[in-house]
């Protein structure tokens, strides 16, 4: 099946320059060789079948019928063998410890801007800033709870920091449910080459809210806060709640007397001591925030603030996981812990620094613009593959708000062998690896391989065309 | 459990109970067309009209079709979306009641309900529709019991299940005087002189899936009497109105915790008073006071339970700030926003 495999011209996870096997990929690349591509071909089809019976699904937003469609599975793992997983635990878990740290302070005595490492406007201008959330404590001081950070390998294999989500990072359930489908599709692989299990994570998940969850006598009663069954994300908020043994609860099912947080259960209410929020800071509140949503708790920020219920993540890490402010986090690190960063950021561009802003208008068709706070692949501008309209677009845009910019150069991702129509074709792929920050960070082994499945793209977001793979940590 | 999740799990049993109910009626009712000899176009209407009326919506029919012909019939029960009551409506709407609990249900269980979705949703769907509609009918109907079965084989006897055993026994019933029902829209060249019109009554006795439940205690034609008779009081057959509401009784008193014979809220007097009518009741004075007067009474207590029950377990009337449900005028609203909230 490799045997038309061409490897040049990338960093490919499989394959050396010189065209030989990666000795962690050996076994996989014997055992698949094994097949014939009809057999390989059928489980393929029959995985996308299983997703699709089972409604493994994710709502495509402007589609009249047929709301829900299958992230796209590739049947091809990617593999990482054990001492590279060691240092990407060990850089993930340098990074939220040095974040919360962060949150902590900017919400607090904001020592890092009084020191001026980070100039003071680019926190009070952040979009997700809560300002009127400074001084207030929250759970064991953990502000960013499950985080998202997307990683990238460049041509080198060295591996890069593309951003943090902080706030509602999405797809662990589909890292859950790639691993079942792989096991289903090819039973025989598992025996033998020692892959790490991903099972842990609901329950790492549970620890964790317990963990955070206001003193009181009993176990916490810990609820997924959903937007509702419209939302893009509604399969892994039911997947999340079910593996938890958690309710999945909408804003209208929660209520709020004396500064406490009750569910409306059939046999009344019932007090909610932790909840995992997957709705907006926005929309949370409409006593606070937006007044015209019906989505949230009135009265719920009262109930945080009083500390009778906890909330992951907080409110405000927003902040964080700006593009700008992304920008800093290696001297936030340097800042808070006194260590050198273990994974590098991609090298970035600030649109709001003079020099960075000229350097970024003069070249961005070499460029990756992203806007501060998009995410989903939206608010970008791939300079390489756009027209002149788009680039003269974008420099207004630019020139107009510049501290809602940021400019990367283009990164070749690392490609990983993908099952294309018959074909074993190379693919760009990312990782997300999910970090749990409870009463230690814990981190799945793997993550969420996405790959992006057109020929030569390099956008790998399920709203883009993207697909995902099962990610293998070697023991 | 929580309200809305209760109020989730009894819409999405008693939508496949409608489903199953409004194949078999089609079903039914199309084959028995097969049996007549060729109708003209006012003797169709004639024919398909009752059953319109009976469902109770026949606004809905005339602002949608100008024809009442049986083409126009079938699509407007089985496949048309516009009608929310149709076949492929209720599977669409149990199955988004399923999307919201799906937490709750075994993954049997969904994805049987799930996989009938998909495929009334399906070329392959639409092909058997018009190429064998009697296999369709039947697709729908085994799976609808597919769904009851593996539901019996994978829910805990815990308050979910008496919230769902109840929405499919309190649909149940209604379909069952609905169908019943069709014999008092029956246009007079209809009914013969002498009253028997067997074929009707043995076509409701179909609908229900009664006919040989019926057979094995009635000898003799279905008649009126019989089949009121068997079809309201029966004990014993599970689709008859007695039967279920015997068993709605039962469930609200389990959800309630309140011994039976006693009620704690307006379900439970309203289920307790038209179990002890039914019980004590007869076949003659269902008739002597007419057929159609009754079911239409009937109905009515169905929904008012339908109605108390929301009222004391989704509601929650005492609970201090307890919202109302959203106005149905303002749900675009809160879907944009539900799709607003970026997860990243």
């Amino acid at each position: 099946m490799f045997e038309a495999y061409e490897a040049d011209g990338f960093f490919d996870e499989m394959f050396a320059g010189n065209g030989e096997v990666r000795s962690h990929y050996r076994a996989l690349l014997s055992r698949f060789s094994a097949f014939p591509p009809e057999d390989f071909e059928a489980r393929r089809a029959s995985c996308d079948q299983h997703f699709l019976r089972q409604g493994v699904t994710f709502n495509v937003y402007h589609d009249d019928r047929g709301t829900e469609r299958i992230f796209p599975f590739d049947p091809v793992p990617r593999v990482i063998p054990a001492d590279e997983w060691d240092h990407l635990e060990a850089g993930l878990t340098q990074r939220i410890i040095a974040l919360n740290l962060f949150l902590h302070d900017i919400y607090h005595e904001q020592h890092i801007l009084r020191d001026g490492i980070i100039p003071r406007f680019y926190i009070e201008e952040a979009k997700h800033y809560r300002p009127e959330f400074r001084g207030m404590k929250v759970p064991k001081d953990i502000y960013i709870h499950i985080c998202g950070s997307d990683l990238i390998r460049g041509g080198d294999g060295t591996y890069y920091v593309l951003e943090d989500n902080g706030r509602c990072p999405s797809g662990a359930s589909y890292l859950l449910e790639n691993r079942n489908a792989l096991k289903r599709a090819f039973p025989s692989l598992f025996e033998s080459l020692g892959v790490r299990s991903v099972d842990a994570y609901p329950r790492e998940l549970l620890e964790m809210l317990h963990h955070v969850s206001p003193h009181r006598e009993g176990e916490p009663v810990c609820v997924l806060l959903t937007p509702g069954c419209y939302n893009s994300a509604y399969f892994e908020h039911c997947y999340l709640a079910r593996e938890m043994g958690i309710e999945i609860v909408e804003g209208r099912d929660l209520v709020v007397m004396d500064d406490f947080v009750y569910m409306r259960t059939t046999k009344g209410l019932v007090r909610v001591d932790v909840i995992y929020r997957r709705i907006d800071d926005d929309f949370l509140d409409p006593t606070v925030f937006r007044k015209d949503s019906v989505l949230g708790v009135p009265g719920i920020m009262r109930a945080y603030q009083a500390g009778n219920v906890a909330l992951a993540n907080a409110v405000g890490t927003g902040v964080a996981d700006d593009k700008v402010i992304y920008y800093f986090v290696p001297k936030i690190i340097e800042y808070y812990l006194g260590q050198d960063p273990i994974l590098p950021n991609v090298p970035t561009y600030l649109a709001s620094e003079e020099s960075d802003r000229k350097y970024i208008l003069e070249n961005l068709k070499d460029l990756v613009v992203k806007a501060a706070n998009e995410s989903g692949g939206y608010g970008m501008l791939m300079g390489p593959s756009a027209s002149s309209e788009e680039i003269a677009k974008f420099k207004d845009k630019i020139i107009e708000d510049p501290r809602n910019f940021i400019a990367q150069p283009v990164v070749s991702l690392s490609r990983s062998p993908t099952w294309c129509e018959g074909n074993m074709e190379g693919r760009h792929i990312d990782l997300r690896p999910y970090i749990i920050y409870g009463n230690d960070v814990k981190i799945v082994p793997g993550g969420l391989t996405r790959v992006a499945l057109r020929k030569g793209s390099l956008v790998v977001n399920s709203s883009q065309g993207g697909g995902s793979k099962d990610t293998w940590v070697l023991k | 459990m929580l309200s809305r999740v209760a109020n989730s799990l009894y819409w999405m049993v008693r939508y496949i109970e409608r489903a199953d109910n409004l194949a078999r009626l089609i079903e039914v009712n199309g084959q028995l067309l097969l049996d007549h000899e060729r109708l003209d176009s006012e003797r169709l209407r004639a024919f398909w009209k009752p059953i319109i009326l009976s469902t109770g919506d026949e606004t809905l029919f005339s602002d949608l079709y100008s024809e009442a012909g049986s083409a126009e019939v079938i699509r407007f029960l089985t496949d048309d979306r516009k009608n929310p009551s149709s076949i492929v409506s209720s599977i669409a709407q149990a199955r988004e009641n399923a999307r919201m609990v799906r937490d709750q249900l075994s993954e049997e269980l969904w994805e049987e309900l799930n996989s009938l979705y998909l495929f009334i949703n399906s070329r392959d769907g639409e092909l058997l529709l018009s190429a064998d509609p009697t296999r369709y009918y039947e697709t729908i109907r085994r799976a609808t019991f597919t769904f009851h079965g593996i539901a019996a084989a994978s829910i805990a006897r815990n308050e979910a299940w008496e919230f769902m055993d109840l929405g499919r026994h309190l649909e149940r019933a209604d379909k069952t005087t609905r169908f019943l029902d069709i014999t008092s829209f029956l246009p007079e060249e209809e009914v013969p002189a002498n009253g028997t019109a067997t074929f009707h009554w043995t076509a409701i006795l179909r609908s229900c899936g009664a006919l040989g439940a019926f057979r094995a205690s009635h000898q003799g034609e279905p008649d009126p009497d019989s089949v009121v008779d068997f079809l309201i009081f029966s004990r014993e057959f599970p689709r008859s109105v007695r039967f279920c509401v015997d068993r709605i009784d039962r469930n609200l008193h389990r959800i309630s915790g309140a011994p039976r014979g006693t009620y704690s809220n307006d379900a439970e007097r309203v289920a307790g008073r038209l179990l002890s009518e039914l019980s004590y009741g007869s076949t003659e004075e269902v008739l002597e006071s007419g057929l159609h007067q009754f079911l239409d009474q009937t109905q009515e207590k169905f929904n008012s339970i339908g109605e108390e029950l929301f009222r004391t377990y989704v509601l929650l009337q005492d609970a201090n700030n307890a919202r109302p449900p959203i106005p149905a005028a303002n749900m675009s609203a809160v879907v944009a926003w539900q799709m607003a909230q970026q997860q990243q």
